[in-house]
């Protein structure tokens, strides 16, 4: 278990650490995972997210190998993993319920795994000693899990699974039993521990800002598919579909017909908001139904019509028929004359604000084309 | 293949002991009953023919197997003593259990209703006296029940009876010494579905309108009905075959099935005709057996 | 903390009767075990008479030592049964014959005792075997062991399995995954398991009475041949002795369970 002393060979960061391929799983008639294929480059914090139920859990475990998938392959280096036992693979897990051992220590607990891989009782000590300080929990070695905060105990299940220096360490929802403010302070933990030891981490999320916070690639799951591999930003700014845009994030959805193309620009009649003006996507759109999405706070909101630039394009006359005050920002729903609804997201930037709009106030909403997204309906 | 299956299989293995233990001496003794019961009575030793000899070889094993009856069946079908037992036991269990409800439902309900601490010492209460012998506490009874027993002392001094009143060899008595030792069985399994039972439930009722009787007969009780047919059933079986309660507390004049089962076997030294009559006890059983244990499992198997 | 409901004093009143109803006739007993009057029921003043008579009744005392003997080994044979039962039905998933074997656990739960103890003794009888200690520890056995699998059970159906997985995630196969973690935390619930085997074979009459043979009664057929020619003082005593006895383990199981909840889980029931 050359592993457990981190001696393997770890592919240089960037080069691809773990490969998967094609993997799918079937409970009875269920298709919890159905052909996913991705990538995890070492040393990157990877996210699935997902709604749940959506086979995320499945795939980190089928990863962990408490599930074995059914088609496809799970390439460790150039190693299949994919039938190999938990306790036979270089992948640690932190679970959601922590796990720790009710009638171990906390000293106990971390030098658990060392134990099994038969490590040197002085090296255990030192490593166990090194674990401690890496989570910060100096003097509590000798307590039992019950008597340790839930924060605490976070860090135990932490320091438990990086003991036995993964190549790859998996995180089930390692902070939803946390509260709020706990459970920012343990993200940034968490980040600036992963670079420093400059490992790769796999967490599965169901909240899309933890993902987006902590993950240099987000892999969007839905149904048992991999919609989406990216970056936050890009995740946020360029979602693949129409399902992605609304999962991740506010969106404004217009749903219309593709009218002609001008240059580099898309124009769109839509149900809601009549003409809109798109910037050419990415990748070229194919069908003539076609959804305009804009990000509420790409939405501007006027007394009056701007004048310049592009002048009368994209500018939606309305009414507020909404206002949500978040602190931060102010988010105003606007009923359109053409029938359609808008929200717009304003951010607070004067602690008086005597310009702020009130309700059935007569305003414009305007967007640039450029920060539009055409998605397929 | 799971985690679960990981582990399932090892697991498998460790059944084979228990499994084979149980094979030989629970569920094949039931064969030796039911061939027992289908042989006549013989003043030898083992009382009862034919006997089978394997060693005898195959012509003797046919003619035992034509020896074989169904008269002790018929017996008990047509003796009235035996129909008077059997109907005696179904009405004794029946009676007592629905004792049994009517009193440890109101002790249930009460610890459930404790602060969780005092639940836990409540509980421990109502289990400990099911920890001490069972005869002994029949024993118990009979010191205060017997003619110049404490109760009467207690009734005489009071001056409430004249003379002592006989309370010995009375189905109150037996009444009294079932409910008594089988009252921990039945309080546990409507504690524990009422302790399970989500408090914001019955406030959400009382919230709504209800009137706290209301309030139980619409949300309480029905929600603990799995409670009352496990304690139901974990009471009414074993008592329909008791023998030791009725045998040194209620009079002699009409027996219970356990108790003829037991006369049958030890004093007339009748083996086929005790086995007959366990095997019909078995069957009257049989639909409230099944019943016990599918709830059973539906409750410690569930994840 | 729940807070009191308007039914609160008919839950306590109906609390207080019950447990009053549990314990008076047992306290009574036990007080008239220290009766020195022959009289079950004038009383002489205290005296450890009666224990003395006991001590001295030879019959008796061989009885017990029957009774203890075959206690602590049906009870250790149940515990190690019953657990191995309990392993493979809440860790086992499907396997062939899993509702026989449920059924034949559960079934001698509420079986009617005549019936366990007629077929017992019927089968030692075809298979010859000679009755005494050994008829009733197997008997003894076969009953107890069921408990100790509902009590196990119950316990391994609280753990959370994740512990399992974690302890199979750091490099224990699935057999050394159990001896590290599951092991040491049903431990008291096979404790408690076993102690309740231990005071329902003490407990026994009727399947000892089928099982055993001339010469080897237990404890509970020679209390009941006595209970049946009426009362006698000297039974208080042993009641009471046995009382104190079976007081003992359940001091020592609450201890287990007390661990056990020291450990961040609830005590099985029973």
């Amino acid at each position: 278990m050359a592993h457990a002393a981190g001696g393997e060979a770890h592919p240089a960061a960037g080069q691809p650490l773990l490969r998967i391929e094609g993997v799918a799983k079937t409970f009875g008639t269920f298709r919890a995972v159905d052909g996913v294929s991705l990538d995890i480059k070492a040393g990157e914090f990877f996210a699935l997210l997902g709604p749940s139920g959506c086979g995320k859990t499945t795939l980190l475990r089928m990863l962990a190998g408490f599930e074995a998938p059914d088609e496809g392959r799970i390439l460790l280096g150039d190693k299949d993993i994919a039938q190999a036992l938990p306790h036979e693979r270089p992948i640690n897990m932190m679970f959601q319920s922590y796990a720790l051992f009710p009638h171990l220590s906390v000293r106990d607990n971390i030098a658990f795994g060392l134990k099994r891989a038969g490590m040197a009782r002085a090296d255990i000590a030192t490593r166990v000693a090194e674990m401690v300080a890496l989570v910060k929990l100096e003097g509590l070695e000798k307590r039992k899990p019950d008597q340790l905060s839930g924060g605490q105990r976070q860090r135990v299940a932490l320091a438990r699974a990086l003991a036995r220096r993964p190549q790859l360490l998996l995180l089930d929802e390692p902070l939803a039993a946390l509260d709020k403010k706990l459970r920012e302070s343990t993200q940034a933990e968490l980040m600036d521990l992963q670079r420093r030891l400059g490992m790769t981490f796999i967490i599965v999320t169901h909240d899309q800002e933890e993902a987006m916070t902590m993950a240099s690639r987000i892999g969007v799951m839905n149904a048992g598919r991999l919609d989406q591999v990216a970056t936050p930003r890009e995740l946020y700014e360029a979602p693949r579909s129409r399902w992605i845009a609304e999962f991740v994030g506010d969106i404004n959805l217009f749903d219309g017909e593709f009218k002609l193309r001008d240059g580099h620009r898309l124009v769109i009649a839509t149900d809601g908001a009549g003409t809109l003006v798109a910037a050419e996507p990415r990748e070229p759109v194919g069908a003539t139904k076609l959804s305009v999405a804009v990000r509420p706070e790409k939405v501007k909101l006027s007394r009056r019509a701007p004048v310049g630039e592009g002048s009368a394009i994209n500018q939606l006359d309305g009414v507020i028929a909404d206002i949500c005050y978040l602190g931060g920002s102010t988010t105003y729903k606007v009923k359109l004359g053409t029938g359609g609804m808008v929200q717009s997201s304003v951010t607070n930037s004067a602690r008086l604000d005597v310009d702020a709009y009130s309700l059935n106030q007569q305003v414009v909403a305007w967007f640039s084309p450029d920060d539009c997204m055409v998605l397929d309906r | 293949m799971s985690a679960r299956r990981i582990f399932a299989r090892p697991a498998r293995f460790a059944a084979i002991a228990p499994y084979l233990w149980m094979a030989l001496f629970f569920l094949v003794p039931f064969g030796f009953v039911l061939k027992i019961s289908l042989s006549q009575t013989a003043i030898a030793q083992p009382p009862y023919l034919p006997v089978f000899d394997l060693a005898a070889g195959w012509t003797a094993l046919k003619a035992a197997f034509a020896a074989l009856s169904i008269d002790n069946f018929k017996l008990l079908v047509s003796d009235e003593l035996y129909v008077f037992a059997y109907v005696r036991s179904l009405t004794v269990a029946a009676t007592a259990t629905a004792l049994l409800l009517l009193i440890g439902y109101p002790i249930a309900y009460g610890m459930a209703r404790l602060p969780k601490r005092w639940q836990a010492v409540a509980m421990v209460l109502v289990i400990v006296p099911f920890w001490t012998s069972f005869l002994i506490r029949i024993y118990a009874w009979i010191n205060i029940l017997q003619h110049d027993g404490l109760l009467n002392q207690i009734l005489l001094a009071l001056h409430l009876v004249n003379q002592p009143v006989v309370w010995l060899s009375t189905d109150s008595a037996m009444y009294l010494g079932i409910v008594y030792s089988y009252l921990p069985f039945m309080i546990l399994p409507l504690y524990a579905t009422l302790a399970k039972m989500e408090p914001a439930l019955e406030e959400a009722a009382a919230d709504l309108g209800a009137p706290p009787l209301q309030v139980f007969w619409l949300v309480t009780f029905p929600l603990s009905l799995p409670g009352v047919g496990a304690g139901v059933l974990l009471c009414f079986i074993p008592i329909v075959g008791e023998f030791v309660i009725p045998d040194l507390l209620a009079g002699s004049n009409s027996l219970m099935i356990g108790q003829t089962l037991w006369l049958e076997f030890f004093t007339n030294k009748d083996w086929p005709v005790a086995s007959a009559a366990a095997i019909v006890l078995l069957i009257v059983l049989l639909a409230p057996l099944l019943l016990y244990e599918r709830l059973q499992r539906r409750q410690l198997e569930k994840r | 903390m729940r807070k009191s409901s308007r039914l609160s004093r008919f839950n306590i009143a109906s609390l207080a009767l019950g447990l009053a109803f549990l314990y008076l006739p047992i306290l009574i007993l036990v007080i008239y075990s220290f009766n020195d009057s022959r009289l079950v029921t004038v009383w002489g003043g205290w005296s450890l008479r009666w224990y003395r008579e006991f001590f001295n009744d030879r019959a008796m005392i061989e009885a017990a030592w029957m009774s203890l003997r075959v206690a602590v080994c049906s009870a250790t044979i149940a515990a190690l049964l019953g657990t191995l039962a309990a392993v493979a039905l809440s860790r086992g998933e499907r396997f062939r014959g899993r509702t026989l074997f449920s059924g034949m656990l559960y079934a001698p739960l509420v079986m009617p005792e005549v019936i366990t103890g007629l077929s017992l003794l019927l089968l030692f009888v075809a298979l010859n075997a000679e009755r005494g200690f050994w008829t009733v520890t197997i008997a003894h056995t076969t009953l107890t062991m069921c408990f100790v699998a509902v009590v196990v059970q119950s316990r391994l159906g609280s753990l959370d399995r994740s512990l399992e997985e974690a302890a199979m995630d750091l490099g224990c196969d699935p057999v050394r995954a159990f001896v590290a973690v599951t092991l040491p935390l049903i431990a008291p619930a096979i404790v408690a398991g076993w102690m309740l085997a231990f005071t329902l074979s003490l407990d026994d009459l009727v399947i000892a009475s089928f099982t055993t043979g001339p010469g080897s009664a237990t404890l509970p057929i020679r209390i009941y041949s006595e209970v049946r020619l009426g009362v006698k003082p000297e039974i208080n005593a042993i009641c009471t002795l046995v009382i104190a006895l079976i007081a003992v383990v359940i001091v020592i199981a609450s201890l287990a369970s007390k661990l056990s909840s020291s450990r961040g889980e609830s005590a099985a029931p029973l």
